[in-house]
């Protein structure tokens, strides 16, 4: 464990010195700032408390930019130490590829999370002091945060994955940013797409709600909705969306990142320097 | 078993082409071996292969009692890499304690690391700003951490100056001191100054000889060259006492002697007594030797 620390250590150090720290918590706090500010409007119409609908708004936004800000971070782990030549001296020190990844790993998660935690916080702040109900709201937030985290850290391990894949930095960050449409962007097009040219039949009931719990992205807004009871309001997504139980979506958000950081292992260790 | 380091007919095929072929080697405790050879000759390669970043195609390799790469041997064994680089946004103390925390030692000897190897005023500034010398420091004081049993230096002399090159020697000769084998590689024989116990020959992947200075001196068995210079007038005469030599527009008679009749041809310019002025005897440069050995192989 002590080299993993160690390991973080330094990692946490550079990312403060290129300043991915500064930017990832500016972007989140003032994202989550505006839409704090621009949800204010329909508040009185729907009859919730004022951050229960900032923390709709806010899971839209993280939808993407927390992918967007884990795959910047990563993108450079391994392909960054290819290019630079640092990879063979730390392999001929005694700690395993695992734990490489996973000291890198603990500190772009304490990034995000920081980023996470400070952005949502001053929304929630923002929403307090001007709604004496906003405290509602509080249990979604704190939701939303530690699934933001999640969703952070599957992109994180699909970010190393590439670098490992591609052990060029110029290749990974191509990769990082093609991955990010595809599955933020794109794959919703897609869905939508389909349920349009479907009108109704068994894509929409029963393949559907399956790719949506593929997409980590698409788990993501399925869950934070669904437990706030906001699917048909804020998604869009209709009736087949609410059709999915929340232990779904949740063991989906839960999962994936698993499944990334064990496909970046897998990647790491094919790696010879 | 004495050995840190024993290669037994090691080769390795990068697809078809061979870089490495039958090699066997031995280190012992305390030794400091070169490996000199050309550019592509397979010093790097070899040194991956002892450090298990990459594998052998054949052949056995035991390192400090283990596999190579093992974490056994990974704990024992120390590495420079030829061009040492590091990230830039770290200053040279950061990563010195992070190398230090790698190995179970105490990050607070980061400074004294440093000043080892002459770094102790540039601790606190970025390696960024470090010149290639510099690089190579903090690359040989990470290597130094822990007393490691064995040293793989891959060209740990390139980019010093003449001075740190001596006191980089002078560190190694402590090291081996206290029992630690090093394992050097140069393009140069003269760049490793006959500070070494052992130098093995490479060229195309072959090991062509190993041995001291003195018995590859030996076994070569370069001829002698001898600078005669005559006395005032003397220059027909010794031309004709001494035959088989040539005199150069500046006079000077060139001979050249095999090891063997070395000490006859010198007493027998000594016996010429007045007609000499001066000699020179000039023993076959490092050099010399380093190309007999690294071409003998397809010339």
């Amino acid at each position: 464990m002590k080299a993993v620390f160690a390991t973080a250590g330094a990692e946490f150090r550079i990312a403060l010195r290129n300043r991915w720290v500064v930017i990832a918590v500016l972007l989140m706090v003032v994202f989550s700032l505006v839409l704090a500010a621009a949800g204010a409007a329909p508040t009185g119409d729907v009859g919730v408390d004022r951050l229960s609908v900032i923390v709709a708004s806010l899971t839209s936004l993280a939808i993407y930019l927390v992918p967007l800000l884990a795959l910047l971070i990563g993108f450079d782990a391994v392909a960054g130490e290819v290019e630079r030549g640092t990879l063979p001296l730390l392999l001929t020190y005694p700690l395993s590829r695992l734990q490489i990844l996973m000291g890198k790993f603990l500190a772009h998660l304490v990034i995000l999370s920081l980023a996470v935690v400070l952005g949502y916080g001053a929304a929630g702040l923002a929403a307090i002091l001007t709604d004496a109900r906003a405290g509602a709201g509080i249990p979604a937030l704190v939701r939303l945060g530690w699934s933001s985290i999640l969703l952070g850290a599957t992109f994180l391990g699909a970010a190393y994955a590439l670098s490992a894949l591609s052990r060029r930095p110029s290749g990974a960050a191509g990769l990082a940013i093609g991955l990010w449409l595809l599955f933020v962007v794109l794959y919703d097009l897609g869905l939508l797409a389909m349920v349009v040219a479907d009108g109704g039949g068994v894509l929409t009931t029963h393949v559907l709600p399956v790719a949506l719990l593929a997409n980590p992205a698409d788990a993501f807004r399925l869950f934070n909705l669904a437990a706030s009871g906001a699917v048909g309001a804020a998604s869009g997504m209709g009736a087949a969306a609410a059709s999915i139980e929340l232990w779904k979506s949740a063991t989906s958000v839960l999962i994936w990142p698993v499944i990334t950081l064990a496909l970046a292992w897998a990647a790491l260790r094919r790696v010879t320097p | 078993m004495n050995e840190t380091l024993t290669i037994s007919w090691l080769t390795k095929r990068f697809g078809t082409v061979e870089a490495l072929s039958q090699v066997s080697l031995s280190v012992g405790a305390g030794q400091r071996v070169a490996l000199l050879g050309h550019n592509g000759a397979g010093k790097s390669t070899m040194m991956k292969i002892i450090l298990g970043l990459i594998p052998p195609t054949e052949g056995e390799i035991v390192v400090c009692g283990a596999a190579p790469g093992s974490a056994a041997a990974r704990a024992q064994v120390a590495y420079l890499p030829e061009n040492a680089a590091f990230h830039p946004a770290l200053t040279g103390e950061e990563q010195i304690r992070y190398f230090l925390s790698l190995r179970g030692e105490s990050p607070s000897q980061a400074r004294d690391l440093l000043a080892r190897v002459g770094l102790h005023d540039a601790a606190a500034r970025r390696i960024g700003t470090y010149s290639k010398g510099m690089r190579q420091r903090v690359g040989l004081a990470q290597a130094l951490i822990g007393r490691p049993r064995l040293l793989v230096l891959d060209e740990p002399t390139s980019g010093l100056d003449p001075v740190s090159r001596r006191d980089f020697y002078a560190l190694l000769d402590g090291f081996a001191a206290e029992g630690s084998s090093v394992l050097l590689s140069s393009h140069a024989l003269t760049e490793v100054e006959a500070r070494t116990d052992r130098i093995v020959i490479l060229s195309q992947g072959r090991l062509m000889t190993q041995g001291t200075l003195p018995e590859l001196r030996h076994e070569a068995a370069l001829p002698v060259q001898f600078l005669v210079t005559p006395a005032e007038g003397q220059g027909a005469a010794l031309a004709g006492a001494l035959p088989g030599g040539a005199t150069g527009t500046d006079g000077i008679l060139r001979l050249h002697s095999t090891q063997e009749d070395k000490l006859a041809l010198l007493a027998r310019i000594a016996g010429l007594g007045e007609a000499v002025a001066d000699l020179d005897v000039i023993p076959p440069s490092l050099e010399d030797i380093y190309s007999h050995f690294s071409r003998r192989d397809g010339q």
